[in-house]
């Protein structure tokens, strides 16, 4: 097997390397790919979409179909490990902490109502007592990220970001959440319901959006036709619509994020899992 | 020719957006996702029979998404053989969906809402794969449908689904990669990834050797994907221990999806004389596709159970396709496009039957067949009618493309392809033979013994996977009649 | 000997990427534990995106972000000149690989923890070796 792998990645980097003979040397400016479209992009995308970060106004304007099938992945790979790991029998038994003397008491048969009070907790098998310095460092940071997030996705036109990046950050902050508390607490504080609302939401955002430019006769995702329903100046519209989407994928990203790290986590059980 | 109509725009649009509905309502109430992903379905079979006739009537549509004028925007560009597989995939997955839905109830009836959405992006990834006119966007929506069959295959089997998808995902993640890094060669002498665009630049760089790289890396990406002979060691795990909803559309489609992107590469991006008159390898090629079709027909023989049995039949088939294309000439070519068709039709055929045997008998080993003549005849017929494309009797839709691939391989004096063809046949005939002896008359005797000839209770598989069984049917001898139609209207002026 | 290593200066970039790259694909091919042939799976999808976004790089030119460009849409100072910023495409096709990647990775993961429930193991041998034995089980019974 090793002298099989070895011979073919031997001839891939082989023939690879044969090629870049005929490819520009780095950096090159007057290489066919930096003088075919990126021009147009270049000069040009201020001027049509009003948004100056051009990161932003290809990836979600001149190329805004292919982001949406992007946001479509990252909802494909939340909704897989729902679907592969997901466990939802549920076990027998529970165990409740009394917080103040640390008794563990143990439920054999699973009650309809647990008990629920300031005093009890419930908690699982696997429960580690919290680090109080790292509990409170994140319940510090936290906030901070999430508000950082905001900015990252609102900012995305003109600065780098946008929806993926913001996302990215918020949904950190939730599993930062889950890792210096337990995953309990976020579960508690965000339903497994409504993080899976929360991923259709994003994609549904930037599709609505895009079958929105349909309604005027414009074609999908056509911004410039959302001047019916906003009333803003027409040169505008674009970055607005680029900006809705970006908060679409925002939301999108985030859900999925957090669906992804709690269940491969937690084996799909939604305790404590690491 | 632009379109004002919004159908092309619906095909990918309308399975897209109910699968985000099925996937939202399986939180609240899974009944209603059944229904609503066959409506999302039945819209887009709608929209793409409209997109055909569209075309049929006025030429290629372009649909430029965004309103962005290509090279700078995304468009759709579809032709006759885009609109036609558009066609076929999704009245195949409407077909499936419908037929699949007591199988859905029965195995996954706590997560068939999420099934549902999955299977729904799966659809439109194939249907946006063959709508886009542009290289890298083609690779985005090949990413959808690969992570979602990887997600339904995990589902069937618990032993080896897993682990089957996983070494799917390996195997899906070098050929996606391949495929991606061919296409970033051609960015990088181009400049463009518009599909046209880049075919109108191409002409002037034919002796680039990293045009040269980039072609032979897509087309290696594509073979994996769609598991050519020597790279197929994916296919058959994958689609044994699938989940039977998901396996019956992943085998006919995925695979045919993927022939249509390297005929789309051949004709439309790198152009016939780049790859026959530039380069020398279409003769391997077709070698190469030879011995996919005895080896997928040899590796069939030794299999006892009838879905690992489609499987490496699908390897064969691959090579009917692959050697089509490549043996340079228009009969050939016009054999390989109807073959897509007619392929994705017939093994449908064949898993809806296998789905339905298993669906009742519990597992499709040949031992458990015994008497299924008796038992299941409506399922039968349409086994036997599937059986008897996959081999090429007429008037079955597998007899006429099989001819106009037998006709190019003579005109292109590749005999060693003919031959192989002609032996897959025979191959196929004594594996359908086989199967079809033990369904009429094992087991009978013992029946004889106890002095109970009345034979099996017939224990015949739902009305509602039967109908689509029927349909399925009636469909490979309608588009066996109607081949010469199919051909001249929309084969022969696609390919000029 | 001297233009070959002007050569590769210049393109050591597609160098990188290649080593890096072929460091992947070996990982996925010939190592025997699952995490492993995910890691190398990575490393294989990085080098590609090292590849791509090195070809939007240009000499001299800045990130592609307009300046001055708040207030008033397209009535910027001065012209905007393509020699001046690197190309955006590159990097907005990379946003999305990356996406991919990272889906894909949960997605393998996922059905890593699967396996892993299963059989207890992530090494492919003692997976397969289990799996012989299974079916060696049923043929006996």
């Amino acid at each position: 097997m090793k002298f099989a792998a070895f011979l073919i990645v031997s001839l891939c980097g082989g023939l690879l390397l044969y090629a870049t003979a005929d490819l520009p040397a780095w950096g090159d400016p007057n290489s066919p790919a930096g003088t075919h479209l990126s021009p147009h992009y270049i000069e040009k995308a201020l001027e049509e979409t009003d948004v100056p970060n051009l990161v932003t106004a290809v990836l979600a304007d001149y190329r805004g179909y292919d982001t949406m099938f992007e946001t479509a992945v990252v909802f494909c790979a939340g909704l897989a490990c729902l679907l592969l790991l997901r466990d939802y029998t549920r076990k027998k038994g529970s165990f409740y902490r009394h917080i103040p003397t640390g008794v563990v008491i143990h439920f054999k048969e699973n009650r309809k109502n647990p008990p629920k009070s300031r005093e009890f907790e419930h908690m699982d098998k696997e429960w580690v007592p919290y680090d109080l310095i790292m509990k409170t460092v994140c319940r510090i940071l936290i906030p901070f990220i999430q508000l950082y997030a905001l900015y990252v996705v609102a900012h995305g036109d003109f600065s780098p970001g946008g929806g993926f990046q913001g996302g990215v950050i918020f949904g950190s902050s939730l599993i930062l959440l889950a890792i210096s508390y337990n995953l309990r607490t976020v579960m508690d504080r965000i339903k497994e319901r409504v993080l899976g609302f929360l991923c259709v939401l994003g994609v549904l955002v930037y599709t609505g959006i895009g079958v929105l430019c349909m309604i005027p006769g414009g074609n999908f995702l056509d911004y410039s036709k959302l001047a019916v329903f906003l009333p803003v100046d027409p040169g505008h519209v674009r970055a607005l619509g680029m900006l809705g989407v970006e908060i679409g994928v925002g939301i999108a990203v985030m859900a999925v994020m957090v669906v992804i790290y709690v269940n491969i986590a937690s084996e799909g059980r939604h305790d404590e899992g690491l | 020719m632009m379109t004002n109509t919004v159908y092309p725009a619906l095909v990918v649009i309308a399975p897209l957006l109910t699968a985000l509905f099925c996937s939202g309502f399986s939180w609240v109430e899974k009944r209603i996702c059944y229904p609503v992903a066959g409506a999302g379905l039945l819209v887009a079979t709608y929209s793409a029979f409209r997109v055909l006739l569209e075309v049929l009537a006025e030429g290629t549509v372009q649909y430029r998404m965004a309103g962005w004028a290509p090279p700078f925007g995304i468009e759709f560009r579809i032709d006759l053989l885009n609109a036609l597989v558009l066609l076929v995939v999704a009245a195949i997955s409407l077909v499936n969906l419908v037929a699949s839905h007591r199988f859905v109830i029965r195995d996954m009836d706590d997560r068939s809402g999420t099934f549902y959405a999955i299977y729904l992006l799966f659809v439109t990834g194939l249907l946006g794969v063959v709508a886009t006119g542009d290289l890298f966007n083609l690779y985005v929506l090949l990413e959808i449908t690969s992570l979602t069959s990887y997600a339904q295959i995990a589902m069937g089997d618990p032993d080896r689904g897993p682990l089957a998808s996983l070494n799917y995902v390996f195997i899906g993640v070098i050929g996606a990669s391949f495929y991606l890094l061919g296409v970033g060669y051609i960015y990088i002498k181009t400049g463009s990834l518009n599909m046209v665009d880049v075919a109108s630049i191409l002409p002037a760089l034919q002796d680039s050797s990293a045009i040269l790289i980039a072609f032979i890396f897509c087309m290696i990406g594509v073979w994996i994907k769609m598991a050519l002979f020597p790279l197929h060691i994916w296919l058959p795990n994958a689609y044994t221990y699938a989940p039977l909803p998901a396996s019956r559309v992943i085998a006919p489609l995925m695979t045919k999806v993927m022939v249509y992107v390297m005929i789309r590469l051949m004709l439309t991006v790198f152009g016939l004389d780049y790859i026959f008159e530039k380069l020398d390898i279409a003769k391997a090629v077709v070698w190469l596709s030879t011995a996919a079709i005895l080896a997928g027909g040899v590796m069939a023989l030794a299999q006892r159970d009838i879905k690992k049995m489609a499987a490496y039949i699908i390897v064969s088939e691959i090579g009917y396709m692959v050697g089509g294309a490549w043996l340079g000439n228009k009969i050939g070519m016009t054999g390989s496009i109807l073959h897509i068709m007619n392929d994705a039709v017939m093994t449908f055929a064949l898993f809806l039957a296998a789905g339905n045997l298993a669906f009742k008998l519990g597992d499709v080993r040949f031992k458990n067949l015994e008497n299924s003549f008796a038992k299941m005849p409506w399922t039968m017929t349409g086994f036997v009618l599937a059986g008897f494309s996959i081999i090429g009797v007429p008037p079955t839709c597998g007899f006429f493309s099989k001819w106009y691939l037998v006709l190019g391989g003579i005109e292109a004096g590749a005999y060693h392809f003919v031959a192989a063809l002609i032996i897959s046949s025979l191959i196929c005939a004594v594996l359908f033979f086989r199967i079809f002896e033990i369904g009429f008359f094992s087991g009978e005797s013992h029946g004889r013994d106890h002095g109970h000839s009345a034979g099996p209770e017939m224990a015949e598989a739902p009305v509602s996977m039967l109908i689509p069984l029927g349909i399925t049917s009636i469909f490979l001898i309608g588009l066996g009649l109607y081949s010469g139609v199919i051909v001249n209207r929309i084969i022969h002026p696609f390919l000029g | 000997m001297s233009d070959i290593i002007t050569i590769v200066v210049a393109k050591y970039n597609y160098w990188l990427y290649i080593i890096l790259m072929m460091i992947g694909l070996y990982a996925m091919i010939a190592k025997n534990n699952l995490v492993k042939k995910l890691v190398g799976m990575n490393i294989f999808q990085t080098a590609i995106i090292l590849f791509y976004v090195s070809i939007g790089y240009k000499k001299d030119a800045t990130i592609p972000i307009i300046e001055n460009a708040h207030g008033g849409h397209g009535n910027t100072a001065h012209a905007i000149h393509a020699a001046d910023y690197i190309n955006p495409l590159p990097h907005v096709l990379m946003l999305t690989a990356i996406v991919v990647s990272v889906a894909t990775l949960g997605v393998a993961l996922a059905l890593a923890v699967k396996i892993y429930q299963r059989y207890q193991t992530l090494e492919e041998d003692e997976i397969r070796m289990r799996l012989t034995e299974n079916r060696l089980a049923e043929n006996n019974k």
